[in-house]
């Protein structure tokens, strides 16, 4: 469990986030959304540490975060994986060391043990016989599924995606929306989506926070989302006609 | 000058981290190694070939400026000699490493920031600082002696070669000039510069990398910075170590 208590974070005279709060549960796909630019990467940065929060408190399970030095971050921080919007695999790294490199550096498993571990997460996300290309060679969508498999390496307890349908097309984002929402039940982890993919929405949406100018507008699950009376969230998920017409039909 | 501060500041503030202890020394190793190669094994073409053309013209231009029947020849290959050594080798070729594996490593480390693999890292909880530059730092620091004893070499057998073929020296006179009056102390005096503008050109370059903000861009303004800032660093150090080591 993730508890968010009253962020703030400015970057000099510009305020980006303005008191947030929120609770993200285990075994769910929790969905941070919002427009571009309104503050949910930030949000997302803030809660795992990348960037210090001005005000407020982030709790682990029972941790405070935001209290801990950078010794005691860490330990959490082996807890975590994190798949990033442009994936973030490392460019100097096969399929196999990327996937190895937190084992390499975390635990005492043997080449051997290591090696079948990073099958089994290949394996999981659907990457076969691919151990030995380098990120350059993948597409989009595979080095995704490569950054998820990266993520699960360690086992988390936490996953936090960055939009992670970004650049893809449908079928491949609807492909990673179920791997994440399927990794999530089988490990029981916290798992925290920035998202601004209506597919995602709809799909996975078992909590939803609506973020707008660095404020939380608005927070329930997909089937509310339908029923919603919040203009600005409204405006944001049913921009088209289509998405509108089916808002109209659930009335 | 809030900007130098501010610049001189992270700069130091980046040196803790990168020197703070490693997490697996394993992982480290395996890191120089290819670091070793990379920025060291990979320089070795360069540095020959600028090397042996550098100790040409300076032989060239030695027989030039002691043109005259009261100066023996044999001044030729001791005036090669002492250039390359006392200067050529260690300032030349740390200027010509500054541009680049300076380049190489603010363009490496800047496009690891863009794309987030440093911040990767370091969700990972793993000190990025240390385990992207510490094995660069290493490397370069053990290997640039080397390319600064083959660029002694070289650039000696350049002036050999081209000396001769130009008929500017004999074989014999160029051979006793360069073991005429040799003092041990300069190799030494070399060593020391290269092993400090290593340093430099390493940390002043990464650092250019580590702190970009934005796109491809600012890597790109971050190399050229990175090549800048290091080889004036390295202009500045080489006034201060000659005064120190040589008066």
């Amino acid at each position: 469990m993730i508890r968010a208590e009253h962020i703030s974070k400015t970057f000099g005279d510009r305020q980006v986030l303005t008191d947030i709060s929120a609770l993200f549960e285990p075994g769910k796909t929790n969905l941070i959304i919002g427009k571009s630019g309104s503050g949910k990467t930030v949000f997302l940065k803030c809660l795992v540490g990348l960037l210090e929060v001005d005000e407020g408190k982030i709790w682990y399970n029972d941790v405070l975060f935001t209290g801990l030095d950078f010794h005691g971050k860490k330990e959490i921080r082996k807890q975590m994986g994190m798949l990033f919007q442009g994936s973030a695999l490392f460019d100097s790294m096969s399929v196999e060391e990327n996937v190895r490199f937190p084992l390499d550096m975390f635990t005492a498993m043997s080449y051997e043990e290591k090696l079948e571990r990073v099958n089994f997460c290949l394996d999981r996300v659907n990457i076969v016989n691919s151990n030995k290309l380098f990120p350059s060679e993948l597409s989009g969508g595979m080095r995704k599924r490569v950054a998820i498999a990266r993520a699960i390496a360690l086992k988390p307890r936490f996953l936090f995606c960055d939009e992670p349908n970004s650049g893809l097309d449908p079928k491949t984002s609807i492909v990673i929306d179920e791997l994440i929402r399927e990794i999530t039940v089988e490990l029981n982890m916290t798992t925290i989506v920035n998202t601004h993919d209506m597919n995602s929405v709809m799909e996975n949406g078992e909590k939803i926070i609506f973020i707008e100018e660095g404020e939380k507008c608005w927070e329930g699950n997909r089937n509310e989302i339908l029923q919603s009376d919040c203009r600005l969230l409204n405006e944001f998920v049913f921009a088209n006609s289509l998405a509108r017409q089916l808002k109209n039909s659930s009335k | 000058m809030f900007r130098f501060l501010s610049g001189f500041g992270s700069y130091w503030i980046l040196m803790g981290k990168v020197f703070s202890k490693p997490e697996k020394p394993s992982i480290y190793y395996r890191q120089t190694m290819k670091e070793l190669v990379s920025l060291g094994l990979r320089s070795i073409g360069i540095v020959t070939i600028i090397s042996f053309f550098m100790g040409a013209v300076i032989t060239l231009q030695t027989a030039y400026n002691t043109e005259n029947p009261i100066y023996p020849t044999y001044l030729i290959g001791l005036g090669a000699r002492d250039s390359i050594i006392l200067e050529f080798s260690s300032t030349i070729v740390a200027l010509i490493l500054a541009g680049k594996v300076g380049s190489n490593i603010a363009s490496e480390i800047g496009t690891m920031r863009v794309t987030e693999q440093i911040d990767a890292l370091e969700l990972m909880g793993v000190n990025s600082a240390s385990y992207i530059i510490l094995p660069k730092v290493i490397a370069t620091v053990l290997f640039n002696p080397f390319l600064t004893l083959i660029s002694i070499i070289t650039g000696i057998l350049g002036g050999w070669i081209v000396g001769t073929t130009a008929d500017v020296t004999t074989s014999q006179d160029y051979i006793y000039g360069i073991q005429y009056a040799f003092i041990p102390y300069y190799i030494t005096y070399s060593l020391i510069k290269t092993v400090i503008f290593a340093f430099i050109i390493t940390t002043v370059s990464a650092h250019q990398g580590y702190h970009v903000e934005g796109g491809s861009l600012e890597v790109g303004r971050a190399s050229t910075k990175a090549v800048v800032y290091s080889s004036v660093t390295l202009l500045l150090f080489n006034v201060i170590l000659t005064q120190l080591l040589l008066s």
